[in-house]
């Protein structure tokens, strides 16, 4: 055979390093970013100085180790019942990565299905889908929310239900505006040839092929979960009182933001920091997994 | 004659991930004052690279490490860039292979028209879309103003094709670089644009570069033929010569692996293996070679 | 028991016409208008035709990725043109195609091997894991491509090779009836003869019967038996391949064969006068 091979690894791990490269810097720093968020959420009861809810009412409003006032055992200060702003910022990660990770999950699962099913059986189904999915972006997401709160409580829970509930729909368009690509693709044709089921095409031709738009999609949704427990943390809906939360940091710190502006800063940070790496991240996949066959 | 263009021992080398791959080596060819000349290779043979070179499309990772063009008399590759541009705009054009990316679509046929026509010849606006009407109808499109109006999505594929080489044809250029501009065409519609080209060409006296790997289109219309594979130009000469007595073996598979509806079946004879292989590592040799220097 | 394998009886496909108002119901605009084809058991017939000719969607009815509006499709002596998708599991075996271009017709997600056994497991007739690679292999080394191809992904290979890894999948479920549609066009002289000559020998060592779709008739005299001339989603020429070539009938089809530029330059041939470029001034056809 004469035809020639343009030349690439055969072994698994080689082609893995190859198409992480492709990711850049966007996929490294995004991974380092989310990494240590993921580090922090994971080791906070370890490495936090002190008891997130221990109130030291004594040592209230200090401000950071290294101003002036600041002491050593409060790296970053203590807000205004006298906690720990680091240890606090730290298990409010837990927090964060935790509503993340649910909230981005259950609203994937549920817009995936139903953006699969929409761009597998077209038709009335699909118009039923699409105009679902149009009516529910009309309502104001805020509103949602708090209707949603209004019924469940205040509280992590309501949260995650308001994010599911509102950004389900994401998913699902992106889902099924490939999913309707990908059937025009001959490989689809050349299963139905080959004799699979409907089912079989989705979940053995089509799906392999969704994997990088939906891991990016999950990578990005996951930033906004967290942006929005913040979002609600001002309109009251998150969870108040003893656990930590960004939101609910930022939103005790706001009340004494010109005597101690560490104790908002500190969490808004956290969150810029945390949106960042995910965006980059989900950035950085696509660009590492999608183009398969562009060079 | 004087030769219009003569291109002499060009070297091209493209950069990718890190090594340099020759695309031309060694190339040389000339057209004549108002000769049609074939450019014959198979894909990766490195014609597309050679007329993208006279005219100054090459893409960013290419280099031209030796050689030179010649065009009426004058090197193109020392010159200035502002005063290549002009002539290149002028008196050398292109009737590009796809004719669906080569036209804006968001423009109507006869702005691009004309606003080709200002910038050339310094035409009113008006002036402009009247010259552009008349093109139109030398190129026997059908109601000429009213495609004006249309944009290239409106009319037909082999319209658009028109459209383009009347565009070439506009000012009077000196040589005309068609690269492959019947490739993707019915064969009946290849048929009528091979003659529209020739009569143009016999009123406008413009030379011809077609570039193609349909040597039954070389014989319709190009008077002399250049073979190229892998950068190297294996033979050229009067078509009718090279057709009937080819010298090079690689001219001679070419003939016997081209299907013909005149003859039977059995005549089809596949391009050995052995051949192209030889070829390759002569290549390669003369690659070495050139590295090493001159004895 | 019939000789002829593949019969169509008036076969038509017509798709509605997008139309602007929600109340009239929509113009149907016919691509495929009663055409009668019979393809003998081993023959290869050649379905010619330009743009427009409606040459694919034939192609596609054959293998029953559409359903015909009108006529029917006989397989065998079953009729197929109008069976359910379940009714037509067990025959989809028998019924393969090759596409046009493999770059999309071959999953870039999956590595060869899986993509050419897959339909044998769909089909139950994959036993071991094991078995898996041998029969990839074995595919593999029926249309002449290298067995270590069977880890690499489509984008890693050739076009040529791609275009053989297309053929190697059709054949997997060893099919009697196979449609190729314009599974050459784009290909390079050299790569092209290969695959004409490749599948020459497949279809007298295996006993193919092909439909093979072109817009090229000089190939198609290389690989068929029979030619049949499609105009405008009708047949409007039908017959051996010799008779079709030495005395075409319809005006069509000497249009088509006088249009093929041949690479033979005849004495005189740059002269105005020549017949090539006799100009017929036809005005904006194309």
């Amino acid at each position: 055979m004469v035809d020639l091979t343009i030349a690439g690894p055969i072994q698994g791990p080689s082609r893995w390093l190859t198409s992480l490269a492709r990711g850049g810097p966007r996929l490294w720093l995004g991974g380092a970013l989310v990494s240590l968020l993921f580090l922090v959420a994971l080791f906070a009861p370890l490495v936090a100085p002190h008891d997130p809810i221990e109130q030291d009412l004594l040592s209230a409003q200090l401000p950071p180790a290294w101003m002036q006032g600041g002491e050593a055992t409060f790296p970053l200060g203590s807000d205004s019942l006298g906690r720990c702003v680091f240890s606090r910022l730290m298990f409010a990660a837990r927090t964060a990565v935790a509503v993340a990770m649910i909230a981005a999950s259950l609203a994937a699962l549920i817009g995936i299905a139903l953006g699969l099913i929409a761009g597998m059986f077209g038709g009335w189904i699909d118009q039923g889908v699409s105009r679902l999915i149009d009516v529910w972006m009309a309502f104001p997401p805020v509103l949602l929310s708090i209707v949603l709160a209004a019924v469940i409580g205040a509280g992590l829970t309501s949260v995650i239900a308001a994010i599911v509930v509102v950004d389900w729909t994401r998913f699902a368009r992106v889902v099924r505006a490939e999913t309707m690509v990908q059937l025009q693709r001959d490989y689809a044709a050349a299963a139905r040839v080959l004799g699979l089921s409907r089912g079989q095409i989705l979940r053995l031709e089509i799906l392999p092929n969704l994997v990088p738009l939906i891991v990016t999609l999950l990578a990005v949704e996951m930033g906004i979960a967290i942006l929005v427990e913040v979002i609600l943390s001002f309109v009251g809906i998150s969870v108040a009182g003893d656990v930590a939360t960004w939101g609910g940091m930022i939103v005790e710190g706001r009340q004494i933001v010109y005597q101690s502006p560490w104790i908002m800063a500190f969490p808004i940070l956290s969150v810029i920091l945390a949106v960042i790496g995910f965006n980059l991240l989900g950035d950085g996949l696509r660009a590492a997994l999608d183009p398969v066959q562009r060079r | 004659m004087t030769a219009i263009l003569a291109v002499h021992d060009l070297h091209v080398a493209i950069g990718r991930r890190g090594a340099a791959i020759n695309v031309l080596r060694g190339a040389s060819l000339e057209v004549g004052a108002g000769e049609v000349r074939g450019l014959v290779g198979e894909s990766g043979a490195g014609k597309s690279m050679l007329g993208r070179a006279v005219l100054g499309l090459l893409p960013a990772n290419a280099v031209i490490c030796g050689g030179t063009i010649q065009f009426e008399g004058r090197d193109l590759l020392a010159m200035a860039e502002p005063e290549r541009r002009r002539l290149l705009g002028r008196r050398i054009a292109l009737i590009p292979q796809d004719p669906m990316t080569s036209l804006n679509p968001v423009r109507r046929v006869g702005a691009q028209i004309a606003v080709m026509l200002r910038h050339h010849l310094a035409l009113s606006k008006r002036a402009a879309l009247e010259r552009a009407a008349e093109l139109l109808a030398e190129v026997a499109i059908r109601e000429p103003r009213r495609v004006l109006e249309l944009y290239p999505h409106e009319i037909s594929g082999g319209m658009r094709q028109r459209v383009l080489i009347a565009m070439a044809f506009a000012c009077d250029p000196g040589l005309v670089i068609a690269d492959e501009p019947t490739t993707a065409l019915d064969v009946t519609v290849q048929r009528q644009v091979l003659q529209l080209v020739e009569r143009l060409r016999q009123r406008h006296g413009a030379a011809i570069l077609f570039i193609t790997h349909d040597l039954g289109v070389v014989a319709k219309i190009c008077r002399t033929m250049t073979v190229l594979h892998a950068g190297r130009v294996l033979e050229e000469g009067e078509t009718g010569e090279v057709l009937a007595r080819p010298r090079h073996p690689y001219t001679r598979a070419l003939l016997a692996a081209t299907p013909r509806a005149d003859r039977p079946a059995e005549a089809l004879r596949p391009v050995p293996p052995a051949l192209i292989e030889s070829l390759w590592s002569e290549a390669h040799r003369l690659d070495r070679l050139a590295v090493a220097g001159p004895a | 028991m019939t000789d002829i394998l593949l019969r169509t009886s008036r076969l038509s496909f017509a798709y509605p016409r997008r139309s602007s108002s929600l109340f009239r119901r929509p113009a149907l605009r016919e691509v495929v208008k009663r055409v009668d084809l019979s393809v003998p058991r081993g023959s290869v017939l050649g379905l010619v035709g330009e743009s427009g000719s409606g040459k694919t969607t034939l192609g596609r009815l054959l293998v029953r990725l559409l359903r015909p509006t009108s006529g029917g499709i006989q397989f065998d002596g079953v009729e197929i043109g109008n069976l359910s998708e379940a009714e037509l599991r067990p025959l989809r075996a028998r019924i393969q195609m090759i596409f046009q271009d493999p770059q999309s017709s071959l999953n870039p997600r999956l590595r060869l091997g899986v993509t050419l056994t897959r339909p044998l497991q769909i089909h139950g007739r994959l036993k071991r894991r094991q078995d898996q690679r041998e029969r990839a292999a074995a595919l593999l080394d029926l249309v002449g491509l290298p067995t270590g191809l069977i880890d690499r992904y489509p984008h890693e290979l050739s076009g040529g090779q791609r275009q053989r890894a297309g053929i190697a999948r059709a054949l997997a479920l060893q099919p009697d009836f196979i449609v190729a549609d314009e599974i050459v066009s784009g290909l390079d002289v050299s790569t092209q003869a290969h695959i004409l000559l490749l599948l020459r020998e497949l279809r007298t060592r295996l006993g193919l019967t092909m439909v093979f779709i072109s817009h090229d008739l000089s190939v198609v005299r290389v690989l068929c038996d029979d030619v049949a001339i499609l105009q405008h989603g009708e047949v409007v020429e039908y017959g051996p391949v010799a008779r079709i070539f030495n005395s075409p009938q319809h005006p069509y089809t000497r249009q088509l064969l006088s249009a093929i530029p041949l690479p033979d330059v005849e004495p005189g041939w740059l002269d105005d006068s020549s017949p090539f470029f006799s100009t017929h001034q036809q005005g904006s056809a194309a």
